[in-house]
């Protein structure tokens, strides 16, 4: 064991870089997803039949192959299109799936939508009967009803599985190496290891990055739900 | 360019093959897992929730590469120092199954831990009562049983893990998505290439899941369901 190699200026300054990407391909594509999925799980408990079908089939597609060949069908599939490659010179925002930074954000917020659209479906259509005919006796609109009860009380118990989600989302951007020219975690350590050949302590370093991470997720979520989910929580006198 | 497409559903027996070799793996470590964590045992309770907590916080991938670069290097460190001369390979098939399960076997620690939870305490009891030891007992009256209780939770971790396999090609074994990126590389058609071998996961997942469903309505045989 070589571990003078791994806490080196240079070793430690490129995993911050990795830790750096890691941050922002999660934060990122969380926020994205998180905004496609609340559109998404509308569309799976709306009135519309087709709106529902089409989503449906996108959730089962997305939840059904693995992330990295959603990574490699944007990041190389896209650019066989004759479509794309006619526009991604200069026509924005086709210019953009040359970079690699965005095709797996890309490939990551898509993915993450799907899987948290169904749960928060999910939790939409567990929504208590008696919550809602009260919100229709005060009057509220079917919109009001949506935006004021029923969101907010399928959020928060939305929020277990979701801690989930981030911590497996948090995993799959290691999937990122994979991709040409992103420097994460992983992609960090591979490249310690390829520099020096010491494939044990640098895999190791970034598997302990990922465990501190994978506790202060949980940490936060914990608190999280200690302060949103406290009406649920079971009596303590 | 039909010779790729039948390379690559070629490869797709390989990844049934390291599915179904690392669910072997997990379900032995899982069993061992739940029968550590129910033990009572100081020790072993630890070990195993050392085990599961771990596991379940690092990348599939990070442990992937750790087992297949690091694990070759530590096996040849450790034989060159008993002095035996041999050197071993540790080949991307069975590194990819041994990671795959030791990782599953985390998850499913979890998932027959609850099952067996689940099953009346009575149940034990009476086996006892018949004069039943362990073996038979868990045999007989355990294992039939949770079957039922840990079917939802075993589908989510085989669907996981089945997804997981393409992660394997990263570390060089010719699977669907290997041969999909070969292909596309030599091609230069990556789109189509990628597109069937999505859709072969997802005849694979889906042909599963109903297996499973099945398999769970035959365990679920005789149980009573409370109507509201």
């Amino acid at each position: 064991m070589d571990w003078e190699v791994i806490f080196r200026p240079e070793s430690l300054a490129l995993y911050g870089e990795g830790i750096l990407t890691t941050l922002w391909l999660l934060v990122s594509s969380l926020v994205i997803g998180a905004v496609l999925a609340v559109l998404f799980a509308l569309a799976l408990t709306g009135p519309w039949k087709w709106l529902e079908r089409l989503v449906g089939a996108y959730t089962f597609v997305i939840r059904g192959t693995p992330l990295l060949i959603q990574i490699y069908m944007i990041y190389y599939g896209l650019g066989q299109l004759e479509w794309i490659q006619a526009r991604w010179d200069d026509v924005w925002p086709w210019t953009h799936f040359k970079d690699p930074a965005f095709c797996a954000l890309l490939a990551f917020s898509l993915n993450t939508a799907g899987y948290t659209a169904e749960m928060l479906a999910g939790a939409i259509r567990e929504t208590h009967a008696g919550e809602i005919e009260s919100a229709q006796a005060f009057g509220m609109s079917r919109f009001q009803v949506m935006l004021r009860i029923v969101l907010p009380s399928a959020m928060r118990r939305t929020l277990p599985p979701y801690s989930n989600e981030v911590v497996m989302m948090l995993h799959s951007t290691s999937l990122a190496s994979a991709v040409p020219g992103l420097l994460d975690v992983t992609a960090a350590a591979s490249r310690i290891y390829s520099d020096f050949y010491l494939p044990f302590e640098a895999y190791l370093a970034a598997a302990a990055i990922y465990l501190c991470a994978t506790f202060c997720l949980i940490g936060l979520f914990r608190l999280a739900e200690r302060h949103f989910l406290a009406h649920l929580a079971p009596r303590r006198h | 360019m039909s010779d790729y497409y039948w390379s690559i559903l070629n490869g797709a027996l390989l990844t049934v093959a390291v599915s179904l070799a690392a669910l072997a793996v997990s379900i032995v470590l899982g069993l061992m897992g739940a029968a550590a964590k129910l033990s009572g045992n100081k020790p072993l309770v630890g070990l195993a929730t050392v085990y599961t907590t771990i596991i379940r916080g690092i990348p599939e991938l990070v442990l992937m590469l750790l087992v297949f670069y690091g694990g070759s290097i530590g096996i040849n460190t450790l034989l060159e120092m008993s002095g035996t001369g041999i050197t071993l390979d540790i080949e991307p098939f069975s590194a990819g199954v041994l990671t795959l399960g030791f990782i599953y076997g985390a998850y499913m620690t979890e998932t027959f831990r609850g099952a067996i939870l689940s099953i009346p305490r009575g149940q034990f009891e009476a086996a006892a009562a018949f004069g039943m030891g362990p073996v038979q007992a868990f045999l007989r009256i355990t294992l039939p049983q949770m079957v039922r209780y840990a079917l939802p939770g075993f589908t989510n971790n085989w669907l996981v893990l089945i997804k997981a396999t393409a992660l394997i090609s990263l570390i060089g074994l010719q699977e669907m998505t290997y041969l999909a990126k070969q292909a596309s590389a030599a091609t230069r058609s990556p789109f189509a290439f990628f597109l069937f071998t999505a859709a072969l996961f997802l005849l694979y997942t889906w042909a599963s899941l109903s297996a499973l469903r099945w398999l769970h309505a035959r365990y679920s045989l005789g149980t009573k369901r409370g109507e509201l």
